[in-house]
Order: structure tokens, then C-alpha cells, then sequence
């Protein structure tokens, strides 16, 4: 029994550019799939072919139980879609973009009008309501963008990095709003280059790459893929590295590492906080002193790193989230 | 049905834009009326047409091409409010709508139709003024702007193809309007084309634009004294002439421009 979101084999090409290359995809109904890939991966293409936007060159694609190359306009009146870039007519007001939207949809008029009314005050709009979505801020354009594809409450919803260019604020804002969306038992693919967003919000993570899925699981099965958790510590005195090594090697389950200039140690381990208080105890006891101690657990940029060879793509805005691996370029691999 | 009614939806939508950007209609009139003022008063006594050189006579005759020309402009807006929708995802969401195939387009040529009536509308009011008078009975002279409407809202289907083929918005209004201008031009809309030399002549006599211009001068009585019609078919019969010359449009452009709507992929 396939999910409610089902792909096998999706291919596309554009010319010499193999957008899909071979694209295998099974969402299970209520649940939420991240495509998590930098740039250019083949995102948003494989949105496209699931929405009925673009047709694969080879491969089938099955969404709420309806084939999408030969039932597109069913497939259309089950599926939500807000793609990359906020698709609401600048010149209309909040209200006439849902309800036009509502209308496309063939709903009455008067029903148009009052489950527009409805979605703007379930996005916190109906302040905006009437004023034209051009004097509207990027997150604003955003909810409206998503309430556009709410409007009939579909069972399966697709959305296409619904967070990139969006500030910090924004964008909590929004995956509350999505949270509450998959509560209700919709089921989601989205899309992100944002790694911590994946982990916050999908059940299950597809990093895509070149057009192709390279690591599928639960962000939890993907970070054990990477190694597991390390304790990192940073000693006070360059003196104090080799005996700082030995108390390391004596809770690690593989060799440390060790960056001379910034008197950085890390190594493996499995134990969580237990094993990380026992490691200060431990450091203190011997009278090394330190800066920085920690338990670091992989993130997903870990993953894409390990996984892939480079970094997903830096946007404006995600410097904080990189700023972990690429500490971590610097650092030798423990040996295997 | 639902397709009729997807595209009276997405025309409302156009029209609630053009209120919003009212200078879109204000710039489309400056044009032809510019037009209207330069060719009365500064090639008024001077361009023969039939037997006559009279500043009047030319006025008379000039109407029908000026009309004719502002109508095709429709071409512009509609390349470039569609280019504008691909440009900005909307075409993917209406895309990703069950709505009727067509409908973005038949909507957008239809609000461009209420558009180009409007025009035309202000256009006549200031040729009256400028001394422009009619010969005809008031339902010739209806008639004569129900084909002129007709003839816009076919150049719309051109304008929806250019706005589906081009990246940009600007690229869709210059590429909307190079042409018309050797169209307009070669065409017996300024001049009379009787005066041009023979193989120029035939173009003109052929050109689309020449039918409607030549069937709104005689609906309107604007022939100029001693002009002699031409032996070509659409110039004998140029309201048939620019009937089928608007269905052809409608129905070649039409439909080139929705199936290449259901492929975009912009
Ligand atoms: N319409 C198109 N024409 C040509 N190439 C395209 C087109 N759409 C996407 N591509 C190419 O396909 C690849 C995948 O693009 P896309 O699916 O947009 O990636 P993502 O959404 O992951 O950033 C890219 O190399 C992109 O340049
Ligand atoms: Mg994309």
C-alpha cells in the first residue's frame, strides 16, 4: 500500500541537466517527508512533477492515491501546493487573493468569501486583510502564500523551502503554523536547504543531491550514520593537552583528535550527559583546566557533509547554523 | 460552464489590478492621442488622400487607422501582464488549480477587452473634439467599433503567446509592439494606400489591419471624396475581410498560446 505521496523512478531532464535523476519517494498518510539538499539538488523540480506542473520524462508518481500523469486535474483538487517563491497577485488584497483562490478551487462565491475570512484569521492576516499584498512583508506574503494553498483543506500539501529568506522570527512563526497543519493529520512533503528545519519539522528526512535521494531515515538514524556524539573540550593550558588526551582516551570508544592551536580535543563517544559530567570530574580532578566542555551530537549539516563531501549551500542568515561544520573542516577525521 | 467561469473569475481579477495601476490606462492613451493631435494638425493639409488635401478630409480618414492601431496595442498589455504572472509564480499556482485550462488566458484577454473599449471610448471622445464627425447611421457606426473590439481582442491571443514565450515582462511589451509598427505602417491605416508604390500596395491591401480600417471607413462614411476601393478582395469586402482575418487570429493564436500554457514551465 503506497502513502499518500508515492514516487518511483522520477526522472527529468533539461537538456544536458539531469534534474531528476531516478527520484524514489514514500510518504506515509499524516506524516511529514523533508527533501533536504542544497541548491540545484532537485527540489523544487520534484515538487513540480508531484503537483502536476511538470511531467517527469520517465517514472510514476502517485499522490492521494491518484496516478499524476494520467488523472492530473483529480490529483489538482486533492493537493496544496506553496512553491518556492510566495504566488499571491501583489496588486489584490489579502482577502481577493484567497478568495480567488477559493473560486479556482469551484467553490461558491459565498463560500470563497467566508473560508477566506477564516484562513486570515487563522494566520493572524485579518489586520492586513484589505490592504493590497504589495505593502505586505516577506513572512506576511509568506502566511498568505500558504493559506492560498489551504484553502480546501487538502489531505496532502507540498511546500517548496517555505522558510528561505524569512528572519528568525518569521520563520518560528511559520513552522508553528505547519506544526499545527500536520497535528490535523495533513500529510506534508517540504522542502528545505535548512538543515535545522528538516530536523525540526519532518518525521522523515530524503537528502537529495544531483537529482538523486543519496540518505533517507529519521533525522535520528541519519545523525548515527555520521558517527554518533563527541565530547569536545577546549584546555586552558597547551601544557595540559597530553594529559587532557589520556582522561579522553580513557571514556572515548575511538582515538581523539586533537587541533593544536585552538587546544581543541574531541573524541567519540556513546554515554550522553552521564559520561560527560564523569569526563569533568575527571579533567578537574587532575587540575586541567578549562575553557569550553561540551557534548556535540551531530547535526544534519554533519550528515550532509559526511554524506556528500560539501557543505548544503550557505543562504544569508543560516552563518550561525553553518558555523559547526565548518569548524569541523579543520579538523582531522579520527581514523576509522 | 466551469470554464467560463474560471474566466470571468481570473478576468474580475485583471480588472481589480488595472483599477490599482491606473496609470497603465493612462499611458495607453497617450499614444493615439498623441497620434490624433500630431497627424491633424502637422500632416493634416499636407497628405493627399482619394482626390483631396483638405485638413478635414484627412481627419476623417485618419480616424479609422488611429483606432484600429490603438486597438492592436492590446497586445502589449496582455504579453506583458501574462509574462508578469510567470514571472512572479502565479501561472504555477493557477497551474496547480483545478481550473479549466484556458482560463488564465481567456480571462486576461477579456479584462484587455474591457481595457481596449475604454480606450477607445476616450480616443473617439477626443477626435470628436479635434473636429472627427461620422456619416453613418448610429448602428454602422456600433458596428464599426464591435469590429475594431474584435480585432483588439484577437491581437490579445497574439499578445498571450508572446507573453507565455519571453522571460520578462518588458521583453513581452517590446515584443509586442516591434511589429505593429511596420504593420501599422504598411498598411492603408495613415495613408492612402493607392498612392504606394505597386508592390507595397499589395501588402497593404492584404495586411489584416487594412480590412478593418477599411471596413470601419465605410461604416463610420469616412471615405474621402474620389477615393477609389481597391480591386482586392478584402478591400471590396472589408468587414467580411476583417471578420475572418479576427476569427483566424483568435482561433491559430489561441490555440498555440493554451497549449503552450499547459506546458509551461517558466
Ligand atoms: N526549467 C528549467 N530549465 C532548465 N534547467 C532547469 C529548469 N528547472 C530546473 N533546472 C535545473 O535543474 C536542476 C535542479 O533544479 P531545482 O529542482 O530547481 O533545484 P532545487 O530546487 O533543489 O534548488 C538545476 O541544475 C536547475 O538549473
Ligand atoms: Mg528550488
Amino acid at each position: 500500500m503506497p502513502g499518500a505521496i508515492y514516487a518511483e523512478g522520477l526522472v527529468k531532464h533539461f537538456g544536458d541537466v539531469k534534474a531528476l535523476d531516478g527520484v524514489d519517494l514514500d510518504v506515509p498518510e499524516g506524516t511529514v517527508l523533508g527533501l533536504l539538499g542544497p541548491n540545484g539538488a532537485g527540489k523544487t523540480t520534484t515538487v513540480r512533477c508531484l503537483t502536476t506542473l511538470l511531467r517527469p520524462d520517465r517514472g510514476t508518481a502517485i499522490v492521494a492515491g491518484i496516478d499524476v500523469l494520467k488523472h492530473p486535474d483529480a490529483v489538482r483538487r486533492s493537493v496544496g501546493l506553496s512553491g518556492q517563491f510566495a504566488a499571491v497577485d501583489e496588486y489584490l488584497t489579502g482577502r481577493e487573493n484567497l478568495q480567488m483562490v477559493g473560486q479556482l478551487y469551484q467553490m461558491r462565491a459565498k463560500a470563497a468569501k467566508q473560508r477566506a475570512a477564516e484562513l486570515l484569521e487563522q494566520f493572524h492576516l485579518t489586520d492586513a486583510a484589505d490592504r493590497p499584498t504589495k505593502t505586505y512583508s516577506g513572512g506576511m506574503r509568506r502566511r498568505l502564500d500558504l493559506a492560498a494553498a489551504l484553502v480546501v483543506r487538502p489531505p496532502v500539501m507540498f511546500m517548496d523551502e517555505p522558510t528561505t529568506g524569512l528572519d528568525p522570527r518569521n520563520r518560528q512563526q511559520l513552522w508553528d503554523v505547519i506544526k499545527q497543519l500536520v497535528s490535523g493529520g495533513t500529510t506534508l512533503l517540504l522542502t528545505t536547504q535548512y538543515l535545522e528545519e528538516a530536523d525540526h519539522l519532518a518525521h522523515d528526512i530524503c537528502v537529495v543531491d544531483h537529482g538523486r535521494v543519496i540518505a533517507r531515515g529519521t533525522s535520528d538514524q541519519l545523525k548515527a550514520q555520521t558517527g554518533g556524539e563527541r565530547v569536545e573540550v577546549v584546555v586552558r593550558d597547551r601544557g595540559h593537552i597530553t594529559a587532557a588526551v589520556e582522561v579522553l582516551s580513557g571514556f572515548g570508544k575511538g582515538e581523539t583528535t586533537v587541533e593544536e592551536h585552538t587546544r581543541k580535543l574531541t573524541v567519540p563517544v556513546s554515554g550522553g550527559a552521564k559520561l560527560l559530567a564523569e569526563v569533568i570530574r575527571e579533567l578537574d580532578s587532575r587540575d586541567i583546566e578549562m575553557d569550553d566542555v561540551g557534548l556535540r551530537r551531530p547535526t544534519l549539516d554533519d550528515v550532509f557533509l559526511s554524506l556528500t563531501g560539501h557543505l548544503a549551500e550557505e543562504k544569508p542568515g543560516e552563518s550561525s547554523e553553518a558555523e559547526g561544520p565548518k569548524a569541523r573542516k579543520h579538523t582531522k577525521e579520527p581514523a576509522q | 460552464m466551469s470554464a467560463m467561469n474560471d474566466s470571468l473569475v481570473i478576468a474580475h481579477r485583471n480588472l481589480i489590478r488595472m483599477g490599482r495601476i491606473p496609470e497603465m490606462l493612462v499611458f495607453g492613451l497617450l499614444q493615439p492621442i498623441m497620434f490624433v493631435v500630431l497627424f491633424t494638425y502637422v500632416f493634416g493639409g499636407s497628405i493627399r488622400v482619394g482626390s483631396s488635401i483638405s485638413p478635414q478630409a484627412y481627419r476623417e480618414f485618419l480616424m479609422a487607422g488611429i483606432f484600429a492601431q490603438t486597438v492592436t496595442f492590446a497586445t502589449a498589455g496582455a504579453g506583458a501582464g501574462i509574462a508578469d504572472d510567470m514571472h512572479k509564480g502565479l501561472i504555477d499556482r493557477f497551474r496547480s488549480l483545478p481550473m479549466a485550462r484556458g482560463a488564465v488566458l481567456t480571462g486576461r484577454t477579456l479584462a484587455d477587452l474591457v481595457q481596449t473599449a475604454l480606450t477607445l471610448i476616450v480616443l473617439a471622445i477626443v477626435a470628436v473634439i479635434v473636429g472627427w464627425r461620422t456619416h453613418e447611421n448610429f448602428g454602422k457606426v456600433l458596428a464599426g467599433f464591435g469590429l475594431l473590439l474584435l480585432f483588439g481582442y484577437a491581437f490579445s491571443w497574439i499578445g498571450a503567446l508572446i507573453g507565455l514565450s519571453v522571460r520578462t515582462p518588458e521583453a513581452a511589451t517590446s515584443g509586442g509592439l516591434i511589429w505593429l509598427f511596420p504593420l501599422t505602417f504598411i498598411s492603408n491605416a495613415f495613408v492612402d494606400a493607392n498612392q504606394m508604390p505597386a508592390f507595397l500596395r499589395h501588402i497593404a491591401e492584404w495586411n489584416p489591419f487594412s480590412a478593418t480600417v477599411q471596413a470601419c471607413r465605410e461604416l463610420f462614411g469616412n471615405l474621402p471624396p474620389g477615393f477609389r476601393t481597391p480591386d482586392a478582395w478584402p478591400m471590396q469586402h472589408p468587414v467580411w475581410a476583417s471578420l475572418i482575418w479576427s476569427a483566424v487570429i483568435i482561433l491559430l493564436f489561441r490555440t498555440l498560446a493554451v497549449r503552450k500554457y499547459r506546458r509551461a514551465h517558466g
